[in-house]
Order: structure tokens, then sequence, then C-alpha cells
């Protein structure tokens, strides 16, 4: 190919394009798998102890700079269950709620965090549940913690992968989760849940079973009630087991 | 005669940070604004400001994938395939988001966590290939690197008063302090403030202000 003035132009030429984005992508691609492979450790360090930090704080105020690695050790034992409530040879790590969430309610396997009071560890203070939905653009995850009545929530906790920032991705604040706090999950003998009202700014403290809304994020707190009546109902039976044994233990 | 001289003068290379070159940096910061003059960038600008950290560190994202994909581009310019020159200025584009998506995921996770998507979405901003285009191609590294930083300053500047005034008005906080609070006044947040229609209108307030003190004219 020639240009105007007529010397033959390189930069023109097919081969030469050719050659020059195989370069460029062989060159890219190294540059990234390097970097991918360099950071993993770190990352997934982060991914590990966010998974922690976000069981412990269903449950307990974690400080700035707290050992959330050995407090995580000493109170929490991780146990998986199946729907029936029983409890099955694996270990939470194996599942994958996203996956688990592809099945059937009956058959999913269901990993539950079991707090162990710190003066006597047979006892179950609380029981966090991890659990698993779609919010507004992609899939959300939490946990729940229960009280050892098995009823009232102690604390939950969301987090989300491309919620809106600043409206649907508010779920993550302390704010959000705080409105959970003390609600209960049983009417009479049935789990009805607690369903994110529409709109923001209401006054629900007397209703045990509705909390404040998200303004804006509407859709995201629909995701949020249908992911905790969903895994309300998988838990259910591991749940009224417990109930039942604590009322009785109380009496 | 004269002619000469002037072109003798031109050729000495020039000062990384001569006058002209110093124009690289302020000119995108008010009369070559990418956002509310070439109105480039809109999109995540309604996206990212509703709170003052996320639009801060989308701001210094943006910054250093403009700038470095600029200077690269521009060490490359004399060699790039003029057929396929978008696609090779997208793949140093890509280069880079996915470098800084990876470093903020490996250093500072949470605020990684609440950008979520938008910093892959950088490689959809126009601010950064209009930049190569119309800059990084037909000029030097050292320019092009500046080029690059005054935009993304550029961008960031607006960013960040948006973000300003949608976290004020619309959470009463800024960068997460609650000011209303601490001042003791009971502030009920503006719901419209957080939506994308807050920020049109704060942006629109912006460019009014910006015309109006720059004393610009629409032409037809």
């Amino acid at each position: 190919m020639q240009t105007k003035n007529g010397d033959y132009n390189v930069r023109q030429s097919n081969l030469y394009i050719i050659l020059y984005a195989i370069g460029l992508t062989v060159v890219c691609a190294g540059l990234l798998a390097f970097a991918s492979q360099a950071l993993k450790p770190r990352q997934d360090a982060n991914v590990e102890l966010e998974r922690k930090a976000n069981i412990l704080s269903t449950v307990i105020t974690l400080e700035e700079g707290a050992d959330i690695e050995k407090i995580y050790n000493e109170r929490i034992r991780e146990i998986v269950i199946d729907f029936n409530g029983n409890v099955v040879d694996k270990k939470p790590t194996d599942i994958n709620l996203g996956f688990e969430y592809k099945k059937d309610p009956k058959d999913r396997l269901l990993p539950v965090f079991e707090v162990r009071s710190a003066s006597d560890p047979d006892k179950i203070e609380n029981a966090v549940l991890p659990v698993f939905g779609f919010g507004l653009w992609n899939t959300i995850a939490g946990n729940v913690a229960l009280e050892s009545d098995f009823n009232t929530i102690k604390g939950v906790n969301y987090s989300h992968v491309g919620e809106t920032p600043g409206l649907g991705a508010r779920i993550v604040s302390s704010e959000i989760q705080d409105r959970y706090k003390g609600k209960q999950i049983f009417e009479g003998d049935n789990i009805v849940s607690v369903d994110m009202q529409k709109g923001e700014g209401m006054d629900y403290s007397k209703d045990a079973h509705k909390v404040d809304g998200m303004s804006g994020a509407t859709l995201t707190a629909k995701g949020v009630n249908n992911m905790l009546r969903e895994y309300f109902r998988c838990y259910e039976n591991y749940i009224k087991k417990n109930r039942t044994s604590n009322q009785q233990a109380s009496l | 005669m004269s002619t000469e001289v002037a072109e003798v003068v031109e050729k000495k290379s020039e000062p990384l940070f001569s006058k002209k070159n110093r124009k690289l940096i302020t000119n995108p910061l008010d009369i070559d604004n990418p956002v509310t003059v070439q109105v480039l960038g809109i999109c995540s600008a309604l996206a990212v400001t509703t709170q003052m950290k996320p639009a801060f560190v989308m701001a210094i994202a943006l910054t250093v994938v403009t700038a470095s994909s600029n200077f690269i581009i521009s060490i490359m310019r004399n060699s790039i395939p003029g057929r396929i020159r978008i696609i090779v200025q997208l793949a140093v584009v890509s280069l880079w988001v996915i470098m800084v998506d990876q470093l903020l995921k490996a250093y500072v996770y949470d605020v990684w966590k609440q950008l979520s998507v938008f910093i892959g979405l950088i490689i959809t901003n126009c601010i950064v290939m209009g930049r190569l285009e119309a800059y990084a191609m037909g000029n030097k590294p050292g320019p092009s690197l500046l080029d690059g930083l005054g935009n993304g300053f550029g961008y960031g500047l607006i960013l960040l008063i948006v973000a300003f005034f949608r976290e004020l008005l619309g959470g009463g906080s800024i960068f997460g302090f609650k000011v209303f609070e601490a001042m003791g006044l009971n502030y009920t947040g503006n719901g419209l403030m957080l939506l994308p229609a807050g920020a049109c209108v704060i942006v629109g307030v912006v460019i009014w202000v910006q015309r109006s003190i720059n004393g610009y004219r629409e032409s037809h």
C-alpha cells in the first residue's frame, strides 16, 4: 500500500496490523495475569477476613483493629445442616451459597454458625444463618443472627455485588442493618419473616415484623425481603427444633 | 530570516512545565472542563456522586487511568496502525482499568466494594477515549501525561462538587460525618438529591454558575 508521497507505509500492511494486534494482546494478557497472580493472596485474605467479620459483626460489636481471627476461632462453631435440620458432615467453606441457591430448597445444604457463650462452650448464645438472593442488579447475601430464643433477630449483615451506590448499596450500612435488631420472625408458631417497607422515615418500632425502608431502593428492599422469607423457610426445621428444645430448657 | 529563528526556537525541547504545558492542567479545571464544558463522563458523574468518599476514589481512579493511558498511547503513537487505533486504545485503557480494579481490591477492599461496577465502567468513560484520540495520538508523552492528569482533575473537581451537595442535602453528612447532627440540628435528608435526578440538577447549576462567571455564549 502506498501513501500520497509514494513511500511504502509499513503501518498500513495487513501483516503489520495482525502482528501488532497479536503482540499487544500477548503483552496486555501477560501483565494482567501477572498482576492477578501477585495480588491474589491479598485479595483472598481480604475476602476470608470479611466473611468472618460479617458473621461476627451480627452478634458482637467489633472494635477497630480487633483480632477477628482469634475471636472467630474461640466463639464460633461451624456446622452444615440439611433441610430437615440434621447436621451433615461438611464444612461451611465447602458450601457455595450461590450454587446451593440453584437447587430446590429441600435439597439445599445450609451452613450455620453457632455462637458459643464465652463462659459455657456448650451453650448456644446465637445462631448465625447465612442467606442468599437477588437484589436489583446482582446477587445479594447476608447473615442473620438469632437470639437463643430462635425468634428475635440479634443482628443482620448484608453484602451485595452490584447494587447502586448510595441507594440499594445502603443495605451494607449499619444504619440500615440496625433497623432489624429486636424484630421477630415468628407469629405464634409460624415463621412470617421480617419485611422492609416502601418509603423511608416511618416508625415501625411497635411492629415486630416490619422495618423502615430505603428511599430510592424499593427493588433492592424487595430482594432482601424475598431472600429472608425464602431462607427462613429453608432453616425452618432447624429453627423450630432449637426453639422447642430451648423453650423446654427454660421451663 | 525571522521565520528561521522561530523554527529553531520551536525545535528546542520544551520544559515539561512550560506555560503552554501548565495550561494542560489548568484548562480542564475550568474553561475546558470535560464534564461541564465538553459534557463527557456525565453517566458516572451521576452514578457515583451520592457520597463524597466513592466520588473521591472514583476521581483518583479515573485520573490514574486517563494519565497512564495517555502516556502509554503517546509513546506508542508512531507505531499504532491507523486502522485498528481505537481497539488498541481500548486495550490499553482496559489494561489500566483492570490494574486499578485489582489494586483497589487488594489494598482498599471496602472502597472497592463500594465502587463495585463503576471501576469497570471507567473503560466506557468518554473522557479517557476522548483524550487519547484528541491529544495523546498527536503529542509527546510528557504533555500527554499532563493532559491526562488535568482532565482527571477537572472531572474529579466536578465530581466532588456534585457529591458535596448531594451528600450534604441528601444525607446531611460530608465524608460520612453528620454535619447537621454535630451542629445540633435535626435534618431530614432530601431524597431527590440521592436520585440521579438530583445530580442532574446540581450539574446544571454548576454549568450555569461556571458559564455566567466565564461569560460563555452559545454560538449558533
